[in-house]
């Protein structure tokens, strides 16, 4: 039985648990399968423990450990399951990557540089970043100031590598790199954040007049033609990057971005209507317009019609997953070396391969968890900033994760977008490491408790929330 | 704002789930379908940890794995690549494996279960599983001539055992080397791919011996031939032999070889006939036989539209669609649709040679355990006997004026009576003909027969193909004394 029950007004603050012992476990287990697994490649794909494999279980341990502690001060109620995600999926990542430059290494391969070592310098200045964040933005809602600014720096972004010279900025026919003294920076990875804020901030402050209909076709209450502003420039904004980048997944995942988070800002399921219809549009011109585009499709289709061109990887990619079957060919085991380019956009096949359809899904669901827990925290924070902010990082990652992995698996086209903390990529990493900072800072602000000992709130101060209308 | 939340994160729930049915598609439903499938080369690396047979010729290895020190433990070679080539095919990493590295797979990777009993026993010994050599019937010297006279043609040659079916030789060029297919460096193994294959040339990796077939021109006129002898017509027999001759129904003129004239008197016997290898008598001899009689004869000598294994897979040879008495004529002379393959050619040299048997010919010899005890041996099998043994000696006959005195002199050896045909066979008006030629040797006691052809030589089968032919069974002679 529940001892006396004291002030009806308020718990005292100490009683809301931060879960912060729970995360540190989680956290454990993260380090304790990603060394696990290293032990297990190189055992068996060399027979021997590599010597620096004491100094990298160091290493990662002590980089969950920082921001662990990081987070314990600075965001101590924070969503104790983003974190492990994180990390889950952040170790996996190395040890595939490493697993792929054993494998390279051993088949006599020309290409000697080791991607591993240079993924965890990365992912430490992920880390660094991430702590960064949450020391200097310690309220999210700070960020709705910067708003235009961040937008303005997005879209300079994003444009950047269009603007360029070709011999800097593209790589394999997409036009979306910065490539500067030997280092490749995917600017679009930083601007896709930098524009969810911009349209978390923009939507809170137009939604009321984005949500008012004119008039009702078979069920849907459809927005005023003036207001069709906004989605219209991110459709063009997206055909934009389509066009002068070739990056179909970019100008995908900024539309979807856009169009789900426009939605929730609105509750008008109109404008899920209309985004849906500019993007058909927007297929069918691509596909008419774009040679690249329509052979991607072609590809998708039928992959093995094109197996000696522009189908091999996915071909390979699907033998991959095949011959991994139910439990895989074990770390170390397989041939997902096969597949080119395994360590960056392919890397999902590798896993698939080696570690079989019950790792596949694994990881599949660790993303799901980390999902649908920015979208919890969506949920229960209070401000509508917040709110917008973390529905839109959260969906974010939701969509680029089915669009890579659909594409990898072969269920849509590929796109050649990066399989977030998992692929091999700096920028990919440590934007998701921003990315991820923020979804820590809302979650605590959600799980935080309101105004711990001070007097009742008064009614005009109280969150907009508590007002029925 | 949390209703539209809440269906977001139900959409998501699906959208992943989507992923997840999808996964489950290929790694469960489609798993044994996509791990089989040949272009798949993971079982194949899973092949290279263990040491793999050797495919051997008089003795020596001609593919071999040795052992290496990367992670693939073995490394195929091939000591003499591009000389058996199209005997061998390769065994990549990239490209899967082909010719006697894939169909003789089993034994060369000891899956056989021939060579099931010892594994179950390296199993217990803990011997490192190996697989069994295959002893192919090639002699070295035949290879080495035929391969010397396709040197700069695009082209094929094939020499049997008339008496056993055994293969002597079976060349193909232009040859590739199967060991750079071979090697344990994919991003080579591609570039040396393209390099074989990213030009407009002929590709190397065809066999020309077996994979194709081409119009065999005149040395149908010995099919032509067989089914008049057995219709009652001797080598004697006088047979019209116009200097054109207009096609039934046609106003199409079949005119011989640079128009020349077969005889002044517009008619000869059936061995001169085939001694200048005259188109009007063959195609009037044929229309006169009519449909069946050298279809029939066709299909008895192989030529059915069947495939066979040898144990490397033979396209078929056949005479296609005859659809009046016009084609018919055409088909009598080897033109049309009729379609030979090399090893084919061989085969109605070898049948004629062996008293009319055909033997089914061979290319393994013998399969050996890794401990080389012999675990299997090919017993030489008749095939079919498309005509008797006094046709035999009657079409010898013939084919020995062709060679003698007629358009087949190139194909002479000193001391040795020769049989053989000629063949050129006209492919487009734009394009050069077809060169034939096949044969046998000692006529009276044959030991060897062998087809030759050269695509698009340019020249006549008598002038391009014979010496080739001569060439090979000098060789074969001379390493026998």
């Amino acid at each position: 039985m529940p001892g006396p029950v004291t002030d009806p007004r308020g718990t005292p603050a100490s009683d809301t648990p931060t879960r912060r012992g729970t995360e540190a476990v989680l956290l454990g287990f993260a380090v304790l399968i990603t060394v696990v697994a290293q032990v297990i490649v190189d055992l068996t794909v060399t027979g021997s423990l590599r010597p620096e494999m004491a100094g990298f279980s160091v290493w990662i341990s002590a980089l969950w450990v920082v921001a662990h502690l990081v987070v314990r001060r600075w965001a101590a109620y924070a969503d104790p399951l983003l974190l492990p995600s994180v990390a889950l999926l952040v170790g996996l990542g190395l040890t595939v990557i490493h697993r792929l430059d054993l494998a390279a290494e051993q088949v006599g391969s020309t290409i000697t540089r080791e991607d591993a070592p240079v993924q965890l310098i990365w992912a430490t200045l992920g880390v660094a970043l991430f702590v960064a964040l949450l020391i200097v933005v310690r309220d999210h809602r700070t960020l709705s100031r910067f708003a235009y600014t961040l937008a303005l720096l997005g879209i300079v972004l994003l444009a950047l590598p269009a603007v360029l010279p070709a011999s800097i900025s593209e790589v394999n026919g997409a036009k979306i790199w910065i490539r500067v003294a030997g280092f490749s920076i995917q600017p679009g990875e930083f601007a896709k954040i930098c524009l969810v804020v911009f349209f978390a901030a923009y939507l809170v402050d137009k939604r009321d007049v984005l949500a008012l209909a004119s008039k009702k076709v078979a069920g849907l209450e459809l927005p005023r033609g003036r207001d069709l502003g906004p989605v219209l420039l991110a459709w063009i904004l997206s055909i934009l990057v389509l066009v002068f980048e070739r990056d179909l997944g970019s100008s995908l995942l900024l539309f979807g971005i856009f169009v789900v988070m426009l939605y929730i800002a609105t509750e008008r399921a109109s404008w899920l209507f209309i985004g849906l219809l500019l993007f058909a549009g927007g297929a069918l011109i691509a596909y008419q317009a774009f040679g690249h585009v329509r052979a991607r499709v072609d590809t998708w289709l039928d992959p093995f019609a094109y197996i000696d061109g522009a189908g091999y990887q996915l071909v390979q990619s699907l033998f991959g997953l095949g011959t991994g079957g139910l439990f895989g060919a074990g770390l170390g085991g397989g041939r997902p070396d096969q597949v080119p380019v395994a360590k960056s956009d392919f890397i999902a096949s590798a896993v698939g391969e080696e570690l079989g359809l019950f790792g596949l899904v694994a990881v599949i669901v660790v993303y799901l968890i980390l999902v649908e827990r920015g979208l919890r925290t969506s949920l229960v924070v209070r401000d509508a900033f917040g709110k917008l902010l973390a529905a839109g990082l959260a969906f974010a990652i939701a969509w680029q994760v089915f669009v890579v992995l659909g594409g990898v698996t072969g269920l849509l086209p590929l796109t050649g977008l990066t399989t977030p903390f998992l692929a091999y990529g700096g920028s990919s990493l440590v934007a998701n490491f921003v990315l991820v900072a923020l979804l820590v800072r809302i979650s605590d602000a959600a799980r935080r408790p309101v105004a711990p000992h001070a007097t009742p709130v008064r009614l005009g101060d109280a969150p907009t929330e508590v007002v029925t209308p | 704002m949390n209703a539209p939340l809440r269906r977001v994160a139900i959409s998501v729930l699906v959208l992943f789930t989507l992923l997840i049915i999808n996964v489950n598609i290929i790694q469960v439903v489609r798993s044994d379908e996509l791990r089989s499938d040949e272009r798949n080369t993971r079982v194949l690396a899973e092949e290279y940890d263990r040491e793999r047979g050797s495919i051997i010729v008089n003795g020596n290895e001609i593919a071999v794995s040795v052992p290496t020190d990367d992670r693939l433990e073995y490394l195929r070679t091939y000591p003499q690549g591009p000389l058996y080539a199209a005997v061998t095919g390769y065994y990549s990493l990239v490209y899967g494996n082909t010719a006697l590295e894939r169909a003789e797979n089993d034994v060369l990777s000891g899956e056989d279960s021939r060579l099931f009993v010892r594994r179950i026993a390296d199993l217990f010994t803990g011997r490192d599983p190996a697989g069994g050599d295959v002893v192919t019937t090639l002699d070295p010297a035949v290879q080495e001539a035929a391969m010397a006279g396709l040197e700069g043609v695009t082209g094929a040659v094939v020499a049997l055992d008339p008496s056993t079916g055994a293969i002597l030789g079976m060349a193909s060029t232009p040859t590739y080397d199967p060991a750079l297919l071979s090697s344990h460096d994919p991003g080579a193994i591609r570039a040396y791919m393209e390099e074989i294959t990213g030009t407009d040339g002929p590709d190397p990796r065809v066999n020309r011996a077996i994979e194709n077939n081409y119009p065999p021109g005149s040395l149908f006129k010995v099919i032509v031939s067989a089914a008049a002898l057995q219709e009652g017509y001797t080598p004697e027999t006088v047979v019209p032999a116009p200097d054109e001759l207009t096609l039934p129904q046609t106003s199409t003129k079949l005119r011989n070889f640079n128009n020349s004239r077969c005889d002044a008197s517009q008619e000869q016997r059936l061995i001169d006939s085939l001694t200048i290898s005259c188109n009007t008598a063959f195609a009037q001899l044929g229309i006169d036989l009519g449909e069946d009689k050298i279809r029939d004869m066709a299909a008895a000598f192989g030529l059915d539209d069947e495939k066979m294994e040898i144990p490397l897979v033979v396209a078929p040879s056949g005479v296609g669609d005859i659809e009046s008495d016009a084609a018919l004529g055409q088909t009598s002379i080897g033109q049309r649709d009729v379609r030979m393959t090399v090893l084919q050619a061989a085969m109605v040299a070898a049948t004629v040679a062996n008293d009319g048997v055909q033997m089914k010919p061979y290319l393994v010899d013998e399969v050996r355990a890794p401990d080389l005890t012999v675990i299997d041996e090919t017993d030489p099998e008749e095939l079919r006997e498309p005509i008797s043994a006094q046709i035999a000696d009657q079409l010898t006959e013939m084919l020995i004026s062709v060679v003698d005195r007629g358009s087949g002199r190139a194909a002479r050896l000193p001391g040795m009576e020769v049989a053989g045909k000629t063949g050129t066979a006209q492919v487009r008006a734009d394009v050069p003909d077809h060169n034939w030629f096949m044969g046998f040797a000692p006529a009276d006691e044959p030991r060897i027969a062998v087809a030759v052809f050269v695509a698009n030589g340019g020249g006549t089968g008598g002038d391009v193909s014979a010496p080739i032919a001569r060439d090979v069974m000098a060789a074969f002679f001379e390493g026998r004394g």
